[in-house]
Order: structure tokens, then C-alpha cells, then sequence
């Protein structure tokens, strides 16, 4: 690549923000009793370093699950030991069973953050470069936009720098599960999307896409011949890298047992705090929670979530192809996160990572679909004390799309890819014309309602009656797009390969 | 929607370059800031509380008011905004005061001056005439110019972090080296006048000012061989430029002098009392001849040339020491700084005065005015190399030979800025930014003169990779190991004598290119 140095100029511009924002405030910083994610992160270090792995997920007199019990897959854990026996030999008391609960200081928060950049480092931004790389038919200079702008999301890095968490190493694997897919490596794809997996098992979001793409795969290429030997060794890779990540938990039953428990508690009810989600915007009109039983929501949801995205998912099966992956991959994360059962409001980014992968192709879209989703995490950013640094990433973010793919010259019904559904529906409805308006009319009132209701949220003060009025309207608003993003996603895969079978046609 | 285009710049890539910058700058609020934030807090609070009477003599604080009257106004002018952030940093007696809307406040006074500075990086991309090659927009003079000065590692570092009010006194400077080079001499001039009366650390350059007004506008015209036409002298272009500068001295000092406090004015804006360095040797010529007093005296006390009884203890080993004392090699006084310095300087102005060659040419003697001032100034701070920097940076994206010594300069200058910043968090920021800077200049002005001879040789390469190790050693090896307590001076030494002979041979080379340079009228010849 003769552009090489533009693309370490971008690496270094998406490091060099990621640090600066991780020299802000994170989460529980200094509110005792429970502090935040940063403490539980600090915690598991505590507990797998201290504690036997037989022990690690079981409530005992060392480990007190009530007090950020560790409930993320094996992968996490192994990676705070490791983290663990970076801090025994910096600092012992970091780390002190029991002594160190809700340590605090300058030096660890140091060593914490650069944990997470070390992570990112290796896993999610090569994954990143590599990807925009092998993209086909733009110019390297687009490539290079392209990951510029991909790397400045500022979801990612609010989450990971500011309020402490580790999304980058999930997906990354997750981002290095789709470019071994999409480029026919498929074992090593399979591979690391595993390890995704058992990073967090929030990436389960991203199974069905890639479960039907592989099958997919098989089934074209006849399951009686070469088909079914790759099916027979995506089965075993994937096989053999759980039983590897699971090793310690499959000696006794209890163990894996226990660790699925803590992994998916289904009785933490249908969500918590205030998501963007459907049933948290539901609540405002009718409390879903207190009137149905626990069991009833639990079907509830997942028919939902089933039904909206069989289609998508079952079209991938019959046309297996690279872009319509990654169009269900957003489409499917959009609605296991609208729909599903115990949704976190920081999912989102498990969306947002795929949408980022279609930036170039339908810049208008992704763009405004990253914006709401940074939006949607207002309420935490303000709980973090993260305003500044969130509201500077955002723009930076939106200049570099602005100027990288100029979104708003691009907003023709072609460039949407909406021009085979607009055809189709003119067949019926022929003044079927101001699609194209009409998609940017609502751009301009999503962006407007977001600004004035962050303005809202931080100068005034809620009333009394209602404490969380701003949170709830900033869910709500999220989530009315969401919707209308979770259509027009699917009307994109449904209408795709008409248009692609016209274009054949054609030619 | 066409409108919101048009606001939001699509395609215009010098806002997006701007915006980008002040973003980050937002983002960098947070950082570590240095005893200058206390320093212009205390300004602050002096000239809102006290009258005029009273800036220069007021004394509670150490850090006195010690920049032109016109700094002095700019913080009045500032105190203004700053009552309805917070008023108790507005109270002289509230020493080391920094409250978060303190903070706010101070940085985004920064950020907010430093409009001036790419309004002036505006006009001066419009005076770059740049050779026409690549149709990229990336690989245009214009465009890798403003990157170079917009995105400057030193500027952000210093005012941004370190904290400093160098963003919009640069942008003053630039915009009046624009006003020169779009020939609107008597603006350039008052500019520069004003500039002179907020920070006069800029009479460095001063001289090639000077001389340069006085010969390429007060003179008309050239004979054809490009030596002066004594009677095209003008003297309404003379008296003017004189009433300019008048103007603007009277309206800055005039109110001390009818206070009949001038000398105690300058008494505060020329403090001889400071040592030939400061606490870190600024990397000049200085500190090779600190540094070979070392050395030597190291040799001597090992071959017993030298009584270690004679040999002042605290030369040895800290650099703190603001008297540093010579034990070979003769003292420095400040005279004899002043000397060499006028030395140094006197060739490029000769050079400016028989060989014009257009705003090109005083451009290049302003900055070795600049970096001569560098070389050889009394008490001179690692700041001030900046002062060379950024006006080469408008040669460096014309020429490859000017190319190749703003690269060794800019990259070793930097570097030295290395030590402003100490603490842990902002090692990252700091190794981040000057890469970004350094892999962008070298990697866009290589390709911009790719179709030349290599901007580097082998030796200027292996310097320049040097660098890494250095760092290396310094901010990761030395403080595990035992000199730590041994030598805690030790990288510091080690950084700015490294850096020092990378500024003094880009110094040497920018002289020796400037001098052998034929004048304009040959080169049209040719």
C-alpha cells in the first residue's frame, strides 16, 4: 500500500483520543458502597488471582457473588489473571484478597487504562486497519477515511476509556470473525468468533448471522460433497475451541452448570436501569414487568426476537454473500437488542460494531445510526461525568464522516440502496417519490431532537415528580429510531438480490 | 438541507483540519498543566484587582508580571469573561487557586485565541505559491502546510497542555509574515509592532524585520542586478512605518511612562538575573559547552589535573542549579551572550540587505534570527525554539533542501520539549502527538519532493532513528535502574545535549544554504 503512513497517522489519531479520553473520570469513581464496572474489573482480578478456578464462579466466604460476581464467560477471567500478574508484580496491594475492595489511586487507574489500550492495541485495531484493507472497489484513500472513521466511534470509546470496560477485545474477535468469514477463511473466521464468544457472551447476538452464512456456505457448495467436509470441520474448530476455553468448568457438572447460571440470569427480569430498547419504552405506557409473569416475558421476548429475524436470517441461508453478512449482522444485533431478554444499554455496540462495517457503503445511514447510538448512551456518559469528552468525540467523529465520505451529497435513493424497494412499491403506489426527502427531513429531526434533548438533560434540573423524565425521553427517542433503522435494514436485505438479479439481467 | 451542506464544509478540508485540532485540544483540557496556569491566573488576578499603577510593581505571588503591557490588557480583557465563571481566581491573595471552572475557563481561553492562529494559517496557505504536482488533495503544498502548522506537536504541547497563550502571538507573527509576502507591508509591520507589545520574546526576530522593510519597501527599486538604487529611497514609506511602530510603543508604554514607571517596566521584562540556562538546558550551543565543562572536568579529575577540593559540588550532578558554575572552560556572562548572538545574526542580515531575494529571503534570515537568538540567548527556554519552527515551516513545503533541515529541526526540536511534560498520563500523549507530527511531516514532504534527491543522507537518518533509543532510555530504562538516585539529572543531560547537536547542525546548515544561495537576479538567469 503506497499510502501506508496515512494509515499509521489514522492508527495514531485513534490512539491518542482513546487516551485522552481515558484520562477522564470512570465509572464508581469514588462512590462507595459498590463503585462501578471499573471496580468489578478489579475485582475479578482479585478473585481469579487469589482464589482456584474451581472457585471462581461460586458464592463462598472469599467470593461474594452479590458484590460484582464475576458473570462473563472463561476468556474474561483468564484475561484478569493475566492482568492479575501484571498488578502482583507492580503493585501487591492492587490486587489483596478482601483488602483491596474499591481501591482507588492514580497509579492503578493508570494501570487499569492502559489494560484496555494494550487490548485494543492487539486485538480490535489490526482488526480494523486490515478489514478497511480488504475492502473492495474504493480507493485507498476512502480505506483510509474508512478507518479513520471507524476507529473514532465514539461508543467504543466512551465505554472502553471512559466508563471501563473491555468491548474491545469481544469485538475485536468478533471483527476478526467476520474478515475470516468474508475472505473464505472460514475455520479461522469461525475460530475467532468463538473466542468472541467466550470473551462475552453478549456476542451471542452475532451467532445466528454467522451460523447461517457458514451454513449457507455448505449448502452451496452441495452438502453431499464439499460442503459437508467443510460443515464436519466448522463443527470440530468451533467444538474444540469451547471445550478448550471451558476446560477448567467441564470437570464436574455442577461447575459448567454454575458458570451458565452466572453467565445467563434469567431472573434478573426483562431489563434493567433505563435501555433503549422496546420493552424499557413500553414501560412508560403499561408496566409489562409487574403484570406479567417472569416465564410469560421470557417467551414473550424471545418470540419477538425470533420472529424479526427469521426473515433476514433465513435469506441469508438461501443467498449466502459477504455484504448481505454483514447487513444481517446488524439487522439480527438490532433485534436481539430491541427485543430480547436482560438487555444492557452499552449492547448497542455490539449494533454499532457492524454498522461501522457497512460505513462505506451506505455513509448517510451508518452515520446517523452511530450518532443515535452514541446518543442512547447519554444517561451513562452523564452518571460517568464523561459530558465533555462525549460531546468532543461526537463531533469529531461526525466532522470525520462529514469530510471523509461528504454523507450528505449521498443521499439519493441508489445511494441508500433503497432504489429496488422505492421500484417495487411504485408499482403499486406510483407518487411513491419523496422517499429520498423524506429520509432526510427525518435526519434532520432525529439530529435536532438529540441535540436539544442533551441540552435539556444537562441544563435543566427534572421535575420532582418525575427523577428520571430525561433518561426515559432519551430511551424513548433512541428507540424510535432504532426501530425505524431495524426497517429500513431489513427492507435493504429483503430488496437486495432483486436488484442485483436486475442488474444481471442487464448486463 | 443544501444549507446545513454548506455549514457542515463538505469537501472543505482546512475547516475539517481546524475543527479536528480544536477537538482535540477540548479533549487534552483534562491533562496535567504546569505552574504557567498559576502564572496567568495570578495576571488575571492582578490586573482585574489592581490598578494600572500597580501590575508591574505587585508582588505577592512569584510568578510577577513579566510580559509587555499589552499582555497585561489581553489578561484585563480576559478577567472581564472571567468573573462570570468563577470570582475568587480573580483574587490575588487566592495563590495556586484552581477550581474546575478555573481550569475550564483558562484552557478554553487557549482554545478559543487560537482562532487567530488559523485565520493567520488561512492566509498564510494562500501565499504558497507550491509547485503544482499530484492532483491529490493530500499531496498538496497548501494542504500539507496547514496540517504542519495547524497540527504543530510543540504549539499543542506547550499551550495545551503545558499551558500557554503562544497560539494566537504565533498566529499574530504568521499573519504578519502573510501581510509581508501579499505586500501589505504597513500591516505586516503594525502587526508585528503590537506583537512585539504582547511578548517580547519575539525581538529575536525583530532584526530581519527591520532590515527587511528597510530595504525591500522603503527602497523602490533594484538596480538590474539586484544591488540597491540608493535614490529610489522613499521617505514617506520611511516616516510612516516610523509612525506606525511609534504609535503602537506609545499606546502600550505611554501610560508607565507618564507613571514615570518605565524602568521598573523593563526591570520585569529583562531579568538578568536568571543563569546562562535554565533548570533544563535549553538544547543550543550552551549546553555542548555545559556539557563539554563536564566532560572535561570528569578527564581532569581522572588524570588528576584538578583538585576535587576546588570543584564546586552541585555542578556535578543537578541541573537545578540556576548559577551554573564553569570548572574548565571560562564562565558565561551575559555580555558575552549578547555578543554572539549579534554575531550570529549579522551574516543573515548582511545576506538580507545585499542579496534580497523577496519575502522568501526574509523569511529564511527571520527564522535563522530565530534560531541564531537560540543558539547563543542568555537563559533561553526549550520553548522558544518554536520561535524558529513554525515560520519555516512555510519554506519547508516549497523547497527540498529547506525540506530536509526543517525536518531535523522540527523532529530534534521537538523532542527537547520532551521534558515539559514528566508525569505518567501524559507519556503516552506526548510519544502519540510527536509521532503523529514526525511520521506525518517526514512521510508528506517526501513524497511532496519525491521526484528529488533524498531529503536525508545516511548520517542525518541514523540521528534522526536515534532519537527512539534515546527515549527509550531515558523515560523506560533509567528509572529502574540504580543511577536513578545516582543521577537523577542524567536523561535530562542526555536529551538536550542529543538535541543540542542536531539544532546546531540544522542551524549550520540552514546558514551555509542561505549564504552560498545566489541572489534572485542570477537564478532568473540561469
Amino acid at each position: 500500500m503506497e499510502k501506508w503512513y496515512l494509515m499509521t497517522i489514522v492508527v495514531l489519531i485513534g490512539l491518542t483520543v482513546r487516551w485522552t479520553v481515558s484520562l477522564n473520570s470512570y465509572s464508581g469513581a469514588g462512590k462507595p458502597p459498590m463503585f462501578g464496572d471499573y471496580e468489578a474489573q478489579r475485582h475479578w482480578q482479585e478473585i481469579t488471582f487469589n482464589l482456584p478456578v474451581k472457585q471462581w464462579y461460586f458464592n463462598s466466604s472469599d467470593n461474594n457473588l452479590q458484590y460484582w460476581g464475576l458473570d462473563y464467560p472463561p476468556l474474561t477471567a483468564y484475561h484478569s489473571l493475566l492482568c492479575a500478574y501484571v498488578a502482583k508484580f507492580i503493585n501487591p496491594d492492587w490486587i489483596a484478597l478482601h483488602t483491596s475492595r474499591g481501591y482507588e489511586s492514580q497509579a492503578h487507574k493508570l494501570f487499569m487504562r492502559t489494560t484496555v489500550l494494550i487490548a485494543d492495541l492487539l486485538i480490535y485495531i489490526p482488526a480494523v486497519v486490515l478489514y478497511c484493507c480488504c475492502l473492495k472497489d474504493i480507493s485507498t484513500k476512502k480505506k483510509i477515511a474508512n478507518a479513520l472513521c471507524i476507529l473514532l466511534y465514539p461508543g467504543l470509546i466512551l465505554i472502553d476509556y471512559g466508563h471501563f470496560q473491555y468491548n474491545s477485545v469481544s469485538l475485536g474477535f468478533a471483527l476478526w470473525g467476520v474478515l475470516g468469514v468474508s475472505c473464505d477463511w472460514d475455520l479461522l473466521g469461525s475460530l475467532a468468533f468463538c473466542l468472541a464468544i467466550n470473551y462475552k457472551q453478549m456476542e451471542l447476538y452475532h451467532s445466528l448471522p454467522f451460523f447461517c452464512f457458514l451454513l449457507g456456505k455448505c449448502f452451496k457448495k452441495g452438502l453431499k460433497g464439499k460442503g459437508f467436509v467443510l460443515l464436519v470441520k466448522l463443527a470440530c474448530t468451533v467444538v474444540a475451541s469451547f471445550v478448550l476455553c471451558w476446560l477448567p468448568f467441564f470437570t464436574e457438572r455442577e461447575q459448567t452448570l454454575q458458570v451458565l447460571r452466572r453467565l445467563f440470569p434469567v431472573d434478573r427480569g426483562l431489563f434493567e436501569d433505563k435501555v433503549a430498547n422496546i420493552w424499557c419504552s413500553f414501560n412508560v405506557f403499561l408496566k409489562i414487568r409487574d403484570i406479567l409473569p417472569r416465564h410469560i416475558q421470557l417467551i414473550m421476548s424471545f418470540c419477538f426476537t425470533f420472529l424479526s429475524l427469521l426473515p433476514a436470517c433465513i435469506k441469508l441461508i438461501l443467498q449466502p454473500s459477504s455484504k448481505g453478512f454483514k447487513f444481517t449482522l446488524v439487522s439480527c444485533a438490532l433485534s436481539f437488542f430491541l427485543f430480547s431478554f436482560q438487555v444492557h444499554e452499552k449492547s448497542i455496540l455490539l449494533v454499532s460494531l457492524p454498522v461501522c462495517l457497512v460505513l462505506s457503503e451506505i455513509p448517510f445511514m451508518s452515520t446517523w445510526f452511530l450518532l443515535v447510538s452514541t446518543f442512547s448512551l447519554l444517561p451513562l456518559l452523564l452518571k460517568d461525568e464523561l459530558l465533555m469528552p462525549s460531546v468532543v468525540t461526537t463531533m469529531a467523529f461526525f466532522i470525520a464522516c462529514v469530510t471523509s465520505f461528504s454523507i450528505f451529497e449521498k443521499t439519493s435513493e441508489e445511494e441508500l440502496q433503497l432504489k429496488s424497494f422505492s421500484i417495487s412499491v411504485r408499482k403499486y403506489l406510483p407518487c411513491f417519490t419523496f422517499l429520498s426527502r423524506m429520509i432526510q427531513y427525518l435526519f434532520l429531526i432525529s439530529v435536532i431532537t438529540m441535540v436539544l434533548l442533551t441540552l435539556m438533560t444537562v441544563t435543566l434540573d427534572p421535575p420532582q415528580k418525575l427523577p428520571d423524565l430525561f433518561s426515559v425521553l432519551v430511551c424513548f427517542v433512541s428507540c424510535l429510531n432504532f426501530l425505524f433503522f431495524l426497517v429500513y435494514f431489513n427492507i435493504i436485505i429483503m430488496w437486495d438480490s432483486k436488484s442485483g438479479r436486475n442488474q444481471k439481467k442487464i448486463s | 438541507m443544501a444549507a446545513f451542506t454548506i455549514a457542515a464544509g463538505t469537501g472543505n478540508w482546512f475547516s475539517a483540519l481546524a475543527l479536528g485540532v480544536t477537538l482535540l485540544k477540548c479533549l487534552l483540557i483534562p491533562t496535567y498543566h504546569s505552574t504557567d496556569f498559576e502564572v496567568h491566573r495570578n495576571w488575571l488576578a492582578i490586573t482585574h484587582s489592581l490598578p494600572i499603577s500597580q501590575w508591574y510593581y505587585e508582588a505577592t505571588s512569584e510568578w510577577t508580571l513579566d510580559y509587555p503591557p499589552f499582555f497585561a490588557w489581553f489578561e484585563y480583557i480576559l478577567s472581564h469573561v472571567a468573573k462570570y465563571f468563577d470570582q475568587e481566581m480573580l483574587n490575588v491573595r487566592n495563590l495556586n487557586y484552581s477550581s474546575s471552572r478555573t481550569l475550564l475557563f483558562q484552557r478554553f481561553s487557549v482554545i478559543f485565541m487560537d482562532v487567530l492562529f488559523v485565520y493567520a494559517v488561512h492566509e498564510c496557505c494562500k501565499c504558497i505559491d507550491g509547485k503544482k504536482v499530484g492532483k491529490e488533495l493530500t499531496e498538496k503544498p497548501k494542504f500539507i502546510l496547514s496540517v504542519l502548522l495547524l497540527w504543530n506537536f510543540g504549539l499543542l504541547i506547550v499551550d495545551h497542555i503545558h499551558f500557554q497563550y503562544n497560539g494566537f502571538l504565533f498566529g499574530l507573527m504568521l499573519l504578519s509574515i502573510a501581510r509581508l509576502f501579499q505586500k501589505r507591508h504597513m500591516e505586516g509591520a503594525f502587526l508585528f509592532a503590537v506583537l512585539l507589545h504582547f511578548k517580547h520574546i519575539y525581538l529575536y526576530v525583530a532584526p530581519a524585520y527591520g532590515v527587511y522593510l528597510l530595504r525591500s519597501y522603503c527602497f523602490t527599486a533594484n538596480k538590474p542586478d539586484g544591488s540597491i538604487r540608493w535614490n529610489s529611497f522613499s521617505f514617506v514609506r520611511v516616516i510612516s512605518l516610523g509612525l506606525v511602530v511609534f504609535l503602537v510603543s506609545a499606546l502600550s508604554l505611554g501610560p508607565f511612562l507618564a507613571l514615570n514607571q518605565l524602568p521598573q517596566v523593563f526591570s520585569r521584562l529583562f531579568p538578568f538575573k536568571r543563569g546562562l540556562c535554565h533548570a533544563y538546558w535549553a538544547p543550543n550551543f550552551w549546553a555542548l559547552y555545559n556539557a563539554l565543562d563536564k566532560v572535561l572536568s570528569v578527564i581532569g579529575l581522572k588524570l588528576k589535573f584538578l583538585d576535587p577540593n576546588n570543584i564546586p559540588k552541585a555542578s556535578m550532578t543537578s541541573g537545578l542549579v540556576q548559577q551554573f558554575q564553569h570548572t574548565v572552560l571560562p564562565s558565561v556572562t551575559p555580555l558575552a551572550t549578547l555578543i554572539c548572538t549579534l554575531i550570529a545574526i549579522l551574516p543573515s542580515i548582511f545576506c538580507l540587505w545585499f542579496k534580497p531575494q523577496g519575502p522568501r529571503g526574509f523569511l529564511r534570515c527571520l527564522t535563522l534570527c530565530a534560531l541564531s537568538s537560540f543558539m547563543f540567548g542568555w537563559h533561553v527556554h526549550e520553548k522558544a525554539i518554536l520561535l524558529a519552527i513554525l515560520p519555516m515551516s512555510l519554506l519547508s513545503v516549497q523547497k527540498a533542501g529547506d525540506a530536509s533541515i526543517f525536518l531535523i529541526l522540527t523532529t530534534t526540536g521537538h523532542y527537547s520539549l520532551f521534558p515539559l511534560l514528566f508525569t505518567a498520563p501524559e507519556l503516552p500523549i506526548k510519544i502519540l502527538l510527536m509521532l503523529l507530527f514526525t511520521i506525518y511531516s517526514i512521510s508528506s514532504l517526501k513524497t511532496l519532493f519525491r521526484k528529488e534527491k533524498p531529503l536525508f543522507n545516511w548520517m542525518e537518518t541514523f540521528y534522526l532513528l536515534g532519537l527512539g533509543p534515546l527515549e527509550v532510555c531515558c523515560e523506560f530504562v533509567f528509572p529502574f535502574t540504580s543511577w536513578k538516585v545516582k543521577y537523577p539529572f542524567l536523561p535530562l543531560l542526555l536529551t538536550s545535549v542529543y538535541c543540542a547537536v542536531g539544532i546546531t547542525y540544522a542551524w549550520f546548515k540552514l546558514y551555509v544554504s542561505v549564504l552560498i544561495d545566489p541572489p534572485v537576479g542570477k537564478t532568473k538567469k540561469q
